[in-house]
């Protein structure tokens, strides 16, 4: 165990450290560090613009997806490597928020699944940031369910022809391309008559409708498919093998974001320092304390947790299902001190104007888009349920629908 | 970086945990419940044997010189077991603070003695229902000798010799007793963990030798501590793994309402939270066992951090067993209350959760 740097990893740091100091943009540091959580600060600049700008470059000279193979655009570089960019990149990192769906999930879905001609084709792209992939996962009638999902498929010629509705697709309104999951079997069990696909997003008939969120951003978008049409060539995986496509999605979700959630006790630990109570510091403060203490061992716990998983991933063992604690931790650990922080602030502390409000209204940005971390990408009860069932080995639970073909399955409203 | 423990390490790991299975199962921890031993002297004896008393100890002292990182995958195999031996008294305390603080003279009388198990040692410092501190300890030390009254001392009635916090002249001395000698007296005492032996001692003019130096006991204690209390801690995520597998054991047979147990989300969801607590807890221990066996200067803070987040696995974990288990889990019969009990002591030794809370934000101040 050796939580230093081994030679060989200091002088890849060493070399990110200065190709960074050399390429970044500077002048967007101190924006992008007072950014809130779901609120990206590029100071006035276009996000996307500078986004994609930071991204290229970093492509250009090998920074992008480290561990993707180089001829697709990546660097083939260790898991630890790639850790140890991340930490060199430090506030800079914000700046790829809207590629994590395409390059922590659909690009190893498509490593994975994709011909060669095709990964050749899409997969440099999507890592440079000049194409932007979404997910189309959930629907109305698929969330936590999300092999009840209804959205059809059918084939026509060389050709599916799609007709459904996804929602809370996130980034869909930059995106040029998509992966989509489709039922085209409604006659088996609803996890067998599924089938992936991939798809361009500017394709006929399909039509993207931002959703207002509680947070007031619209992050996340309805998609409609009218008679939209895809080349069989684009299928991912085998007619109904689109469950088991989707797990592979779904295990790299788990790494992409487990480990990196924050968790605001960074920012809190600055908040009870600087502040004033009761003739002191709040943080002389034993109720403060005690709170601080037990929230920092948590946090501590996840970073240490995924520390490990880093460590087994570099001796090739595949990213199991203990990754769903790191989120279904942070969030909940997000939203206790994000009231805690305001709490602290009394009644001033409801003042969202970040020039008022401390920190540019961080704690409030994390009270107002916490509640979607516990949601996104497998509900708090869900992961829940996933490490009783699949890391304790615990019984599943009754489901109604067990055994039923799709089409007889009980639907509510 | 690595962040995982080495072949090697987990290898002895491994025997001290088949040699636990075979020869400490919950029947050795019941014989000293029920009082028929004050701690298990065959297990003692067994662990000797395999030298792991000495796993971290120089070779020069008698020891194997195996390194922190691999006693502390013994210290959880212990903690599995929920082992009824003075392991942590006498390693992780006394023979720690004579490496520590001891003398060339001390070292080299006491440690090969620690290391073959053939004598215990242990620490000693509680003397009244209030958490232990370097001004109120009532306890003096004057040209040697020792008097005063230790109220609660883990090990107390099987140890040969402990550690000694004491009033002298410059302030608070860690002194050396040994518990055979004269002005020495000592008596069993009842807790919430009758595994454990626990004995009142009362000192009357004990000779004593200083260990370290006059008037910085405190100090050393406190330095003593953050070491111990890694060792404490995957013990007790040790315990807390044993506490969960034994929850999981009984919700996958148990059957209610025509179906397992285990399949009721409000158990699930529990087991869960037990697992998440756990994993936290384990994944603090290894970055506290790194900062132990490196010496690192980060090891007040990772060692309290991995200290609150282990108290608060193994008292979740051993609390909920018990309420998976039912009737059943309430009942002298079922082995529920091992670690139910052993959970809430091991808390309070070396202080309890709110002291290291408090130690956690002083290492986490003085970081930032
Ligand atoms: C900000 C945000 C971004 C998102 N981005 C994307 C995206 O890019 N692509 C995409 O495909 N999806 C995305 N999602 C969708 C997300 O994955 C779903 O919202 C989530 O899986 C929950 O599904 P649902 O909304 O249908 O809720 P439901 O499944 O209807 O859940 C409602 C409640 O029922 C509970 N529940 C359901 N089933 C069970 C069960 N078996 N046991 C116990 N409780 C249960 C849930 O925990 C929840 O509390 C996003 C969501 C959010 C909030």
């Amino acid at each position: 165990m050796d939580f230093n740097d081994t030679p060989q990893e200091a002088e890849f740091r060493a070399e990110a450290r200065a190709w960074i100091a050399a390429n970044a943009p500077a002048h967007l540091h101190d924006a992008l560090a007072s950014s809130t959580f779901g609120g990206l600060n590029t100071g006035g600049e276009d996000p996307i613009e500078v986004s994609k700008d930071w991204q290229k470059k970093k492509a250009e000279a090998g920074w992008a997806c480290l561990m993707w193979p180089t001829e697709y655009g990546g660097r083939g570089a260790s898991p630890i490597e790639n850790v140890i960019w991340n930490q060199e990149e430090g506030v800079y990192g914000k700046l790829s928020s809207m590629f994590i769906i395409g390059h922590g999930m659909c690009g190893p879905t498509m490593i994975a699944y994709a011909s060669e001609e095709q990964k050749q084709r899409y997969l440099p792209k999507l890592a440079s940031g000049e194409e932007v992939w979404c997910q189309l996962f959930s629907e109305p009638h698929g969330g936590s369910d999300l092999a009840g999902l209804r959205t059809r498929a059918e084939k026509d010629g060389d050709e599916w022809v799609i007709n459904g509705q996804k929602i809370w697709t996130s980034g869909a309104q930059n995106s040029d391309y998509g992966i989509l999951i489709t039922r085209t079997d409604p006659n088996v069990a609803k996890h067998k008559g599924l089938t992936m696909f991939f798809l361009d997003m500017r394709s006929p008939g399909v039509d993207i409708r931002p959703i207002k969120q509680v947070n007031g951003q619209s992050g996340f978008n309805e998609v409609y498919f009218d008679d939209v049409r895809i080349p069989d060539a684009q299928r991912l995986g085998a007619v109904g093998d689109g469950w088991r496509v989707s797990l592979t999605t779904l295990m790299n979700e788990r790494m992409a974001i487990g480990g990196s959630i924050p968790t605001g006790v960074p920012e809190l630990l600055e908040l009870v320092q600087s502040l004033a109570k009761d003739g002191g510091s709040a943080i002389e403060d034993p109720a403060v304390r005690s709170k601080l203490a037990d929230w920092y061992a948590k946090s501590a716990g996840l970073r240490n947790t995924a520390s490990r998983a880093i460590s087994a991933l570099s001796k090739g063992d595949i990213p199991g299902p203990e990754n769903s604690i790191g989120k279904l931790v942070a969030g909940g650990l997000m939203q206790d001190v994000a009231k805690f922080g305001m709490d602290l602030q009394g009644f001033g502390s409801v003042l969202m104007d970040p020039k008022i409000a401390e920190g540019s209204a961080r704690f409030q940005a994390m009270l107002l888009r916490s509640p979607a971390v516990r949601i996104e990408g497998g509900t708090d009860q869900i992961l829940r349920n996933i490490i009783g069932e699949r890391v304790l080995g615990l019984p599943d639970d009754m489901r109604a629908d067990k055994g039923l073909p799709f089409n007889e399955i009980p639907s509510g409203n | 970086m690595n962040f995982d423990f080495s072949e090697d390490e987990k290898l002895v790991q491994e025997q001290t945990a088949r040699y636990l299975t075979d020869k400490c199962g919950t029947d050795a921890v019941r014989a000293v419940l029920e009082g028929n031993e004050a701690y298990s002297s065959d297990v003692w004896q067994g662990l000797a044997d395999m030298g792991l008393m000495g796993t971290a100890l120089p070779e020069a002292y008698g020891g194997v010189e195996a390194g922190y990182l691999t006693l502390c995958l013994v210290a959880q195999e212990l903690g599995r077991a929920v082992a009824p031996v003075p392991f942590s008294s006498s390693i992780y305390l006394a023979a720690e603070a004579l490496r520590m603080f001891g003398s060339e003279t001390q070292k080299e009388l006491w440690l090969p003695k620690l290391a073959t198990g053939e004598v215990v040692g242990t620490v000693a410092v509680t003397e009244g229902l209030i958490e232990a501190a370097a001004d109120n300890l009532q306890t003096t030390v004057s040209g040697g000798a020792v008097s005063g009254r230790k109220l609660a001392v883990a090990d107390g009635g099987i140890a040969d010799l402990a550690v000694v916090l004491a009033r002298g002249d410059q302030g608070v001395d860690m002194v050396l007793v040994e518990l055979s000698g004269s002005g020495v007296s000592r008596h069993a005492v009842e807790t919430v963990d009758p595994t454990r032996d626990t004995a009142t001692i009362v000192f009357d003019g004990a000779s004593s030798e200083m260990l370290g130096e006059p008037g910085a006991g405190w100090t050393q204690l406190d330095r003593l501590y953050d070491r111990a209390a890694v060792l404490f801690a995957f013990e007790q995520i040790g315990g807390a793994q044993a506490a969960l597998d034994m929850a999981v054991g009984y919700a996958n047979e148990r059957f209610a309402f025509g179906r397992a147990i285990g399949s009721f989300q409000g158990l699930k969801h529990m087991m869960a939270d037990m697992y998440v607590a756990l994993k936290l807890a384990e994944s603090n221990c290894y970055y506290a066992a790194w900062a132990l066996a490196s010496d690192s200067p980060e090891l007040p803070l990772a060692a309290a951090t991995a200290r609150v987040s282990a108290i608060q696995a193994y008292q979740l974990c051993s609390r909920d067993n018990i309420q998976v288990h039912g009737g059943m889990g309430f009942t002298w019969e079922f082995d529920c209350h091992l670690y139910y009990r052993r959970s809430n002591y091991q808390t309070l030794q070396l202080g309890g959760l709110s002291v290291w809370e408090n130690k956690l934000i002083d290492a986490l101040a003085a970081a930032a």
